[in-house]
């Protein structure tokens, strides 16, 4: 008994379903855009970010954008909008990330700071 | 047992058996050692607490492989055969009436995420009051779980059915949990004779699980328990429905090639003198042997008669059912279990619904007997046959009515 390949690009049908919905191949999530449930958007400032990690270990969905070390972003396709970044980046007297209202996924620009966002 | 020469005939087989004395959960606990499930894990509780004790048995006398789990409950019991089956195990448990109820969120989540695990649930009343005796309320109350059910009607039938579960349930057609169900007491405290095929042969019959993925396989990582929202999850439920519309042809084609390896052969259902008959009873489980004598008895009074005994009750053989019944006059539905307020009867209602789209339809009347463990004696049943052979069309004959209760 093979297992199928899971349907991404159309609406699934009865006949694709396969044996109790098993999942075959790992990294499924990531077609899966989340950023459309946001009511409130974290915003982003590197000029405060001491890139301290504690918001990427913190966030459920694997939202926060890190390279060689640094801090560079926020992945708005996936970011729910909880809000546990913002509440735990520890800076002061100003966080690096704070949450503002309007969430509406309309691309990476959105979640930084000095952008006027 | 009923000893009559249907039975005997069952008897005689190709394959060399041991006839050996069983109780119908020693039957049970027989074709498990057999089987030699990679896990059970299992909690015992009256009257299926014999098939725990004796696997218990078997897997400290070291005459099986398997993982036993003594598990704190039935929910546990349940939800570690699934973990097991996820990881491509062969999982096996058993259990009873207040067990199966504690068990009942895990039989959807069995039967959603297709785990064909194999439970032998021996039938009790459900409390209350507390009765430990025999009646399907707990089979029947969880018989849209999404398990193929099947009946039976003696210890013999219950080693067989059991070895055969392995093999429904694993098809790859089906791949759905398999309850095979006998009488509480009845049926599992009595000691009858049961003709056990040799170890090697069962073995071979039921064969190597392979399962399409497995949890612990880290080159092929797999997902199970997945989340499915409104855009997914009726084509999920769909196709399991399927699988169940699919099992009914692969219970008849396993029943025959148990046959051929036995002797025994099994189907969806056992008629008993129906094509010649006018008057009818359908009934389930150790009831069909006291039916199948009054029948004989009832014929040899002048009365036509005729048994249907459903063995499987899911998925229920509707055409199977209608064709038996098509042409007969009045047929009665012995449930034994009831469902309050509902048209009728777990089986009274889903034999109506089987004669529907008929041509022609026999009068149909139900019957709740047994609850609790009472009597359904020969006399009465002879009687019930006399009732039918009488009853006319409009004679004010209730459609539903308890039988063996004083009213």
């Amino acid at each position: 008994m093979a297992i199928k390949k899971p349907v991404i690009d159309r609406p699934l049908t009865v006949g694709d379903v396969e044996i109790g919905g098993a999942m075959p191949s790992d990294g499924n999530s990531a077609t899966y855009i989340t950023g459309t449930w946001r009511t409130e958007r974290p915003a982003f400032d590197p000029s405060i970010c001491t890139s301290c990690l504690i918001c990427w270990v913190s966030c459920p969905d694997s939202s926060i954008l890190v390279k060689n070390g640094k801090v560079v972003g926020i992945d708005a396709k996936h970011c729910k909008g909880c809000g546990i970044c913002a509440k735990e980046c520890p800076t002061k007297p100003v966080k690096a990330i704070v949450m503002l209202p309007g969430g509406v996924y309309q691309g990476n620009e959105m979640f930084d700071r000095r952008a006027g966002a | 047992m009923i000893d009559t020469q249907t039975d005997a005939a069952r008897h005689q087989a190709p394959a060399k058996s041991t006839p050996k004395g069983l109780t119908g959960d020693g039957a049970a606990a027989e074709a498990m050692r057999q089987i030699d499930p990679d896990v059970v894990a299992a909690y015992p509780i009256t009257p299926q607490t014999e098939i725990v004790e004796r696997f218990a048995e078997f897997v400290a006398d070291g005459l099986v492989n398997t993982e036993f789990v003594a598990v704190e409950s039935e929910h546990s019991a349940l939800s570690a055969c699934c973990g097991a089956a996820a990881a491509g195990a062969r999982a096996i448990t058993c259990t009873a009436s207040q067990g199966l109820m504690l068990m009942h969120e895990i039989l959807f989540i069995t039967a959603g995420q297709r785990l064909p695990i194999v439970m032998a649930v021996v039938n009790r009343n459900i409390s209350a009051p507390i009765n430990i005796h025999a009646d399907h309320s707990d089979t029947m109350a969880s018989r849209d779980c999404g398990w193929v059910q099947l009946y039976c009607q003696d210890a013999q039938e219950v080693y067989d059915s059991t070895i055969q579960a392995v093999r429904i349930a694993e098809h790859p057609d089906v791949m759905l949990p398999v309850m095979v169900c006998l009488d509480g007491f009845i049926t599992s405290h009595d000691m009858e004779r049961v003709d056990v095929l040799p170890d090697e042969v069962v073995k071979q019959f039921v064969g190597e699980y392979k399962a399409a993925y497995n949890l612990l396989d880290t080159e092929n990582p797999v997902t199970v328990g997945i989340l499915a929202g409104p855009p997914h999850l009726f084509e999920h439920k769909v196709a399991q429905y399927q699988a169940m519309q699919r099992s009914a042809r692969v219970i008849a084609e396993i029943g025959q090639e148990f046959g051929e390896l036995s002797g025994r052969s099994y189907d969806l259902v056992e008629p008993y003198r129906m094509d010649d008959a006018e008057v009818a009873i359908v009934v389930m489980s150790t009831a069909a042997g006291t039916t199948r004598v009054a029948v004989d008895r009832a014929r040899a009074q002048g009365v036509k008669a005729g048994l249907l005994r459903v063995r499987s009750f899911r998925p229920f053989p509707m055409d199977e059912v209608a064709a038996q019944l098509l042409g007969k006059r009045v047929v009665a539905v012995f449930d034994r279990a009831a469902a309050p307020g509902a048209a009728g009867a777990p089986l009274f209602s889903d034999v109506r619904t089987a004669l529907y789209d008929q041509p022609s339809r026999p009068r149909v009347l139900g019957y709740v007997f047994g609850l609790g463990g009472r009597d359904l004696t020969v006399d009465m049943t002879v009687e019930v046959f006399e009732q039918l052979a009488a009853s006319q069309a409009a004679d004010g004959v209730p459609t539903r009515q308890y039988l063996g209760v004083r009213e």
